[in-house]
């Protein structure tokens, strides 16, 4: 954190200063663990075994929060007999489709009376496996964003959590194999070390204490990401640490905004505010996509009104009741279009076009090579940027001009440069991890013939609707009568970015701003850009742009920027109460049940129907916000609590299990299942894959690479490599190994190193240094390579990107990449050039036995 | 990372102390930003002021030509020890702003005064000579530069002694008489370079004086600061100060020998003046040895350190 | 003359009336994350020049060291010790020390190093003619002349920031507050309470370095607090400003030039007899 968020680090750092502990789990000392009061190396892509190690010591010392536990999760909620366990079926759980690698979750369900079918039966309606199958890539877990999946409201219980298929019992058995010797064995974390985190986590959760847990990408790159983060959820459920101060999971985001842009995405498969995107199949009208995806228990059982809401923001006056209000102009989705499968796409030529935004896949993305065959296959590539990227001029110099693959004069892709406004050359709002939005103002116009995004999107549709003016045909329907209108300021006609925000934030039929989500209607009365940020612009004020001194008003400071939904700033915080509503201890008290004003009160927004009272409870049968109860924190869960089992939203099993990385050196010592059964593969011949475990071939590759950000560059090097200032703090690609692999392979510390994968060779300087330690793992010692990955072959400091190692194997909910853990070789020296590089390869192919199948088993 | 602790080396010569930490055994001070220009510069500024100095002593004692001799040389000397001064400037063209003030904090800003007084008198004196014109200002500008040279050749001492340099900073007692013997030495040289054996006596004397105050501060020096004084002892600086040495020696002795002959006493001055240049250039040379090793920095603070307990 | 330095404050010294109160910095490394916003703040509010492209494999330190073009420093140091199992990672940003006795400043035959009204010293560019005393003057190693424009140049205290009511840029930007703005005098109280804070809390190795006014420069107006001895971090662990021991240089040097003149005099007159 102390890298990549050295702003937000400040308070880890003033937490210390007030006596907190800070742990830091990294398989490199890093800037953090220099600061951090422990810290503990770790086998990349081990984490689950490590949560999963924290979870069962919980468990078996009964050092959870039982109170918090038995009220608030679905510890007592009782399983179905269909569902079946990984331990039951060795690693891999009910309703797994090998043939299409996909799971069925009928059987991960809640037992209870008139249970209305999972959300996944309802959203996939086609019984063709294929088809459901290609249902579950379009991400339909990413959806989730904002609150649970569908799943029975009223579902039988056993208070006693003695039941064998309550979910409590059912997650001790899960975990039971996760014991410290285990976690020895995968993670190469001492017992002892391991048994001190636990005591550290456990002493500091309860009543009294809470601690957070803070994860970005080294949990996220996995074959398991999510599931990665639902170990920790569920770790933190247990102690009693979401929805309390000081407690919960804080997922450090990335580029800035980039929150912003999951919550209004950029994403393939969501709308604003976390609206599934309409898939072909099953969502075929209006109502039908409203009953897939609505649920029957909280706010998501408004789902209409948000919809409807959104498409009267941008279809207005033509959006009716009669016409669906235009539901059918929204494009469907008819499989994953990941950015992934859209460079497969662009190699089979049915990608055409492409258009990238301040992205810069020849580097940034994993398997640059293939991001560049791709481009090299398109008709036309406009690529928006500040700087002259890789992505904009792999053409006339990229690798495989180099390797003499590809010629300048035979590749066919017109390529248009347009140079892009920074953000201190334009007004916008940044929503950061805390969902909060700060509003930032222009400072200077920019320069030039650089223009704002905003610009380009608002007038590159204007002159496409004039363009289309005329037309008759019903497919341009949906571009014309869009709602296109905001007013231009200044010399350069930019649209005035607080006209978006308005529009964002929504209005009634009187076209006044709304305050609330809650205000929000199905009948089209309302109009809101974006559901969840519905009250950024209440009054007509830009909420965003409040910038009061945190001296100035409570700990909690409210007037700082806004966060969603409803200026809250700490989700589902009913929780932080006790179920009669009274504070679980002083010290940790946020909001509260006042008797005699009827209503929470408190330091933060309640996160919870402000006069329900803490005893009430649901008739049997209502729906939406009624039917949540008292005692219900998790408002948007459909069954109102927290969920220690995921009976639904998550297309690889509703508990979290270790699975090796799809390149591993190692085999799975807890299952004979070693991968994700259902981890996406793109299968194609410039994207092979290693063996892995006991596989032959797989110690061509021993050691494992992991890549990562330095505080010095910014991600594909962009915005830092071409910057003299920031070039000279990190002005050389290295990589970075122990003293111990440096003498192994004969490394010299500041002389080149070799680094090689099944996909490639790129070469680096040599940091030989003991921030790297080697690791016991499955008896034998471990070496790990650490590599950042911010070079390219332009800019200031420039050197090999480290993502022409990395292979296509996306985590199946939200298709990440996995950049954090692989297998590789180094050796000393630098690489081959010209076509001998990809001799090098072959020649590693070849001593692997590599073929298109290997890897690929389920 | 890999010299990231020196250790000091337990040779007989070294600094005894066990051990000293560095970072990355980086230099913790700045190595100077003077070339060559700056030895060059000590040199000819004390060539010329002790070359005044004689030529007022040789002009009272009766050798004419001797002193004719030392006043050109010392205008030259100065002329050229001005013209390395600015050109080692980083801005050469703001040379001026040395007159902006005048610090008795600053041996640079007294120096640049006492140059700047001194040598218009020393060019005055050597045209008055040459010349024959203007007797009596001649005279005038005899003595004030004889007056003056004296300060011109011992302020540098002053100019190395006061900075941080250990090697120079170390060595301010001895410094200043070390640079007038040196000093000494060369205009001494000068003057049997130049001048027939005959009429030579006072530069031979001179030089005699000048090399005996040399090598006696050099000796002291050595022995005042032990085994700090090993920048001057080693490397570079080590061999240039050996050099010096013999250089003044053997010109000392050819002088004192040679006294009849005119080439054995040009070869002498030659010697002389050669020996003072490389000491020069050998103290320089230390003080850059002593920054380029943070031992020498610090290995001296951390001992008072410790000797303090602190 | 070290002790009336100490006795007073260095702003009333240079002439300067009625001056604000000294300010300083007091950089608390035991917080410091190295992420040397500090080094990239600095250059971009005085337009300070690159510095060069080289990877120096001393852990992440790639700027080596103060010097013309860099008046921010972040040092680390990857060093065995009682922390993580062994391993500690210490990271320290150096800044110019603007002593109370300035070596620098003394030497300074242009007067293009001054003390200002807050008790910093800057270099005025228009004024230097690059002579290259202060470099060599400089106890820490700190000022050095760029060779692109001959100028000797560094931190000027954000002297133009001050005038304005500004905090330094360096001081800023640092997200963790390990650069402490300040009045002097403010700053060392704080100073001494973390460093009794430290050592209470069993962090024995925290020490401060450069606040005591009766160190070798009569304090630095930018102190620090260590967790290890000064060299560690390229420091000198007892800086004494040079000009302490003019008045004896002057001396010798005064003797030295008497002695020459009198060796001219004996060498003439001597041969007469
Ligand atoms: N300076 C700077 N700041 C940035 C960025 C930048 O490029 N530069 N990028 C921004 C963006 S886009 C993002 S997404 C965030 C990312 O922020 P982070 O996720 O913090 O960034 P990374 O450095 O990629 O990875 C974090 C750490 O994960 C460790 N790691 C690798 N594999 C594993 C593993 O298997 N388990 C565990 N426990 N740790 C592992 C790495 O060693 C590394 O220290 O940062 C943002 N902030
Ligand atoms: N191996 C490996 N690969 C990774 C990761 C990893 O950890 N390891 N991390 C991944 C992650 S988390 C991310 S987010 C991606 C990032 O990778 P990319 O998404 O490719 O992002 P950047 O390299 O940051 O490219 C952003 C570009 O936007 C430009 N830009 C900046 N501001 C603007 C603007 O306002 N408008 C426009 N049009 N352009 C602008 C910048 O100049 C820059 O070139 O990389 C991923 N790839
Ligand atoms: S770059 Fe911006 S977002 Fe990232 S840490 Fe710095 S201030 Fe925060
Ligand atoms: S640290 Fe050096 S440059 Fe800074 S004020 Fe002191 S003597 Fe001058
Ligand atoms: S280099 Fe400039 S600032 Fe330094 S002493 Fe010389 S004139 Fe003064
Ligand atoms: S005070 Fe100003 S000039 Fe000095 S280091 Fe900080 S930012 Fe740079
Ligand atoms: S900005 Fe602060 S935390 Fe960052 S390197 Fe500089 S002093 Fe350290
Ligand atoms: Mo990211």
């Amino acid at each position: 954190m102390a890298e990549c968020h050295p702003v937000g680090f400040q308070w880890v750092m003033e937490a210390k200063a007030r006596g907190a502990t800070v742990i830091h789990i990294d398989p490199r000392f890093t800037r953090t663990s220099a600061v951090a009061d422990r810290y503990v190396p770790i086998r990349a892509g081990a984490d689950i075994a490590f949560l999963g190690g924290v979870i069962n010591h919980v468990l078996n010392s009964e050092t959870y929060f039982k109170e918090y536990v038995l009220a608030y999760t679905n510890a007592s909620t009782i399983l179905t007999e269909d569902y079946a366990d990984t331990e039951d079926l060795d690693g891999v759980f009910s309703g797994l489709n090998r043939e299409d690698r996909f799971y069925d979750f009928d059987t991960w369900r809640y037992q209870g009376g008139d249970v209305r079918p999972a959300s996944g039966d309802r959203s996939d309606p086609d019984e063709r496996p294929h088809v459901r199958g290609r249902v579950r890539q379009a991400s339909r877990g990413e959806a989730h964003g904002s609150g649970g999946a569908a799943a029975s409201a009223w579902p039988e219980t056993d208070d006693t959590l003695q039941h064998p298929r309550c979910v409590f019992q059912v997650l001790k058995r899960h975990f039971a194999r996760y014991t410290p010797e285990v976690v020895e064995q995968i993670c190469g974390v001492s017992q002892e070390q391991f048994a001190e985190v636990c005591r550290l986590l456990t002493e500091n959760s309860g009543r009294d204490r809470t601690t957070a847990f803070v994860y970005s990408l080294g949990w996220t790159q996995h074959t398991t990401g999510v599931q990665c983060i639902r170990t920790a959820a569920i770790l933190q459920l247990l102690l009693g640490n979401i929805g309390r101060p000081g407690g919960g999971i804080m997922a450090l985001r990335g580029h800035a905004s980039i929150q912003g842009s999951t919550d209004i995405p950029t994403l393939f498969d969501l709308l604003p505010g976390y609206l599934p995107m309409p898939h072909a199949w099953g969502n075929e009208d209006l109502d039908t996509y409203v009953r897939a995806e609505t649920v029957q228990k909280g706010f998501w059982a408004n789902t209409r009104s948000y919809m409807v809401s959104l498409l009267k923001a941008w279809w207005g006056d033509a959006a009716t009741a009669e016409n669906d209000f235009c539901y059918d102009y929204l494009p469907r989705l008819t499989g994953s279009h990941s950015t992934y499968e859209t460079v497969l796409a662009q190699l089979d030529g049915t990608c055409k076009g492409y258009f990238l935004y301040g992205q810069n896949p020849a580097v940034g993305s994993a398997n640059a090579r293939m991001q560049r065959l791709g481009m090299a296959n398109l008709d036309w590539l406009v690529v928006r940027d500040m700087v002259m990227i890789e992505s904009a001029t792999w053409w006339k110099d990229g690798p495989e001009i180099q390797t003499g693959e590809q010629r300048t004069e035979e590749i066919g892709t017109e390529v248009f440069f347009l140079p892009a406004a920074a953000h201190t050359e334009k007004s916008g709002s940044f929503t950061n991890t805390q969902r909060m939005l700060q509003w930032h103002h222009e400072a200077v116009e920019p320069a030039g013939d650089a223009r704002s995004d905003l610009w380009f999107t608002y007038h590159l549709g204007r002159r496409i609707r004039e363009k289309l003016a005329s037309s008759v045909d019903d497919v341009d329907r949906p571009v014309l009568d869009l709602t296109w209108e905001y007013p231009l300021r200044g010399s350069l006609d930019e649209p005035d970015a607080e006209a978006v925000l308005a529009e964002i934030n929504g209005w009634d039929a009187e076209q006044h701003p709304l305050s609330a989500y809650t205000q929000l209607t199905d009948d089209g009365s309302t109009a809101c850009g974006c559901w969840i940020y519905c009250g950024v612009h209440a009054d007509g004020v830009n909420q965003a742009a409040r910038r009061k001194p945190g001296q100035q008003q409570s700990w909690v400071a409210p007037e700082w920027g806004w966060a969603w939904p409803a200026n809250r700033r700490v989700l589902y915080n009913r929780a932080s109460a006790d179920p009669d509503g009274k504070p679980w201890s002083e010290r940790k008290a946020l909001i509260w049940w006042d008797e005699e004003k009827g209503r929470w009160v408190g330091h933060d927004v309640p996160d919870f129907i402000a006069d329900r009272p803490p005893f009430f409870r649901p008739s049997e049968g209502a729906t939406g916000p009624a039917a949540i109860s008292g005692v219900d924190p998790f408002i948007m869960q459909a069954d109102g609590k927290g969920w220690l089992f995921a009976p639904a939203g998550l297309v690889d099993g509703p508990l979290p299990t270790h699975y090796e990385p799809q390149e591993s050196p190692f085999p799975n010592l807890l299952y004979g299942q070693q991968h994700n059964p259902v981890r996406q593969l793109l299968r194609h011949p410039e994207n092979r894959y290693q063996p892995s475990g006991d596989q032959p071939g797989a110690d061509v590759f021993p050691y494992v690479t992991t890549t990562y950000r330095l505080t010095e560059h910014h991600t594909g090097g962009g915005m830092s490599r071409f910057l003299p200032y920031l070039a000279e703090l990190q002005p050389a690609f290295f990589c970075e190994v122990s003293p111990q692999l440096a003498t192994e392979r004969g490394l010299e510390h500041l002389g080149w190193a070799t680094v090689v994968t099944a996909r490639s060779a790129i070469e680096a300087r040599v940091l030989v240094t003991e921030r790297i330690r080697p690791l016991e793992v499955q008896g034998r010692t471990l070496h790990q390579v650490g590599l950042p990955w911010h070079w390219g072959p332009n800019g200031y400091t420039t050197g090999d990107a480290f993502n022409e190692l990395a292979h296509l194997a996306l985590e199946p909910n939200v298709h990440i990449q996995e950049v954090k853990a692989m297998a590789c070789d180094i050796r000393p020296g630098r690489r081959p050039r010209g076509p001998a590089l990809r001799e090098l390869v072959r020649r590693y192919q070849e001593r692997a036995g590599i073929t298109d199948e290997t890897g690929t088993e389920v | 990372m890999k010299s990231r602790t020196g250790r000091r080396d337990g040779g007989k010569q070294m600094v005894p102390e066990a051990e000293f930490t560095s970072y990355y055994g980086r230099p913790v001070l700045k190595e100077t930003v003077w070339e060559a220009d700056i030895p060059s510069y000590l040199f000819l500024g004390g060539l010329a002021g002790a070359s005044s100095a004689l030529a007022a002593g040789a002009q009272l004692s009766g050798h004419p030509e001797l002193a004719r001799t030392a006043k050109v040389g010392a205008a030259g000397a100065i002329s050229l020890s001005l013209a390395a001064l600015v050109h080692d400037l980083g801005r050469p063209a703001r040379f001026v702003n040395m007159l902006r003030v005048f610090k008795i904090t600053s041996p640079m800003s007294v120096g640049t005064w006492l140059v700047s007084a001194y040598a218009p008198l020393a060019m005055g004196a050597a045209a008055s000579t040459v010349g024959r014109k203007l007797p009596r200002a001649g005279l005038a500008a005899s003595a004030g530069a004889a007056a003056l040279g004296p300060a011109v050749a011992a302020y540098t001492s002053a100019l190395l002694a006061d900075t941080a340099v250990p090697a120079w900073h170390d060595a301010r007692r001895e410094l200043p008489y070390l640079f007038v013997g040196s000093a000494a030495t060369a205009a001494g040289g000068l003057g049997l370079l130049a001048v027939r054996p005959e009429a030579a006596g006072p530069a031979v004397r001179l030089a005699t004086l000048g090399a005996a105050a040399e090598l006696s501060a050099e000796q002291l020096l050595d022995r005042r600061l032990g085994p700090e004084a090993e920048p001057y002892r080693t490397g570079r600086a080590g061999v240039l100060l050996r050099t010096g040495q013999l250089l003044a020696i053997a010109g000392t002795g050819a002088a004192l020998l040679g006294r009849r002959s005119r080439a054995v006493s040009a070869l002498a001055g030659a010697t002389l003046l050669a020996g003072s240049a490389v000491t020069r250039f050998a103290v320089f040379e230390a003080g850059r040895a002593s920054v380029r090793d943070p031992k020498y920095v610090v290995g001296p603070q951390r001992d008072r350190l410790d000797a303090r307990g602190g | 003359m070290a002790a009336e330095a100490r006795a007073l404050d260095p702003a009333a010294l240079a002439g300067h009336r009625d001056h604000p109160p000294r300010m300083g910095f007091f950089t608390d490394t035991s917080i410091c994350i190295g992420c040397k916003a500090c080094e990239v703040a600095c250059k971009e509010w005085n337009a300070v020049p690159e510095d060069g492209l080289l990877l120096t494999g001393m852990s992440y330190d790639n700027t080596q060291g103060l010097g013309a073009s860099t008046w921010r420093h972040v040092a680390f140091i990857e060093q065995p010790g009682a922390d993580h199992d062994g391993l500690r990672w210490l990271m320290s940003s150096d800044v110019c020390k603007h002593c109370t006795e300035a070596a620098c400043l003394d030497v300074c035959p242009t007067g293009a190093l001054m003390r200002t009204e807050f008790g910093t010293v800057i270099v005025q560019d228009d004024v230097c003619n690059g002579c290259g005393y202060c470099v060599s003057a400089c106890p820490f190693g700190v000022i050095d002349r760029r060779p692109s424009d001959g100028g000797a140049h560094k931190c000027t205290l954000c002297y133009d920031r001050l005038g304005a009511g500004l905090m330094p840029a360096c001081a800023k930007a640092c997200p963790t507050e390990s650069i402490q703005f300040g009045p002097l005098d403010e700053l060392r109280e704080r100073a001494g309470q973390r460093v009794a804070e430290l050592h209470d809390a069993g962090r024995s190795e925290a020490r401060l370095y450069g606040e005591d006014p009766d160190d070798g420069v009569g304090g630095a107006g930018a102190f620090f607090l260590l967790l290890d001895q000064p060299e560690v971090y390229g420091l000198p662990p007892d800086p004494v400003v040079t000009t302490r021991e003019l008045p004896r240089i002057w001396r010798h040097a005064g003797i030295a030039a008497a002695s020459l003149a009198l060796a001219a005099v004996a060498a003439c007159v001597s041969g007469r007899r």
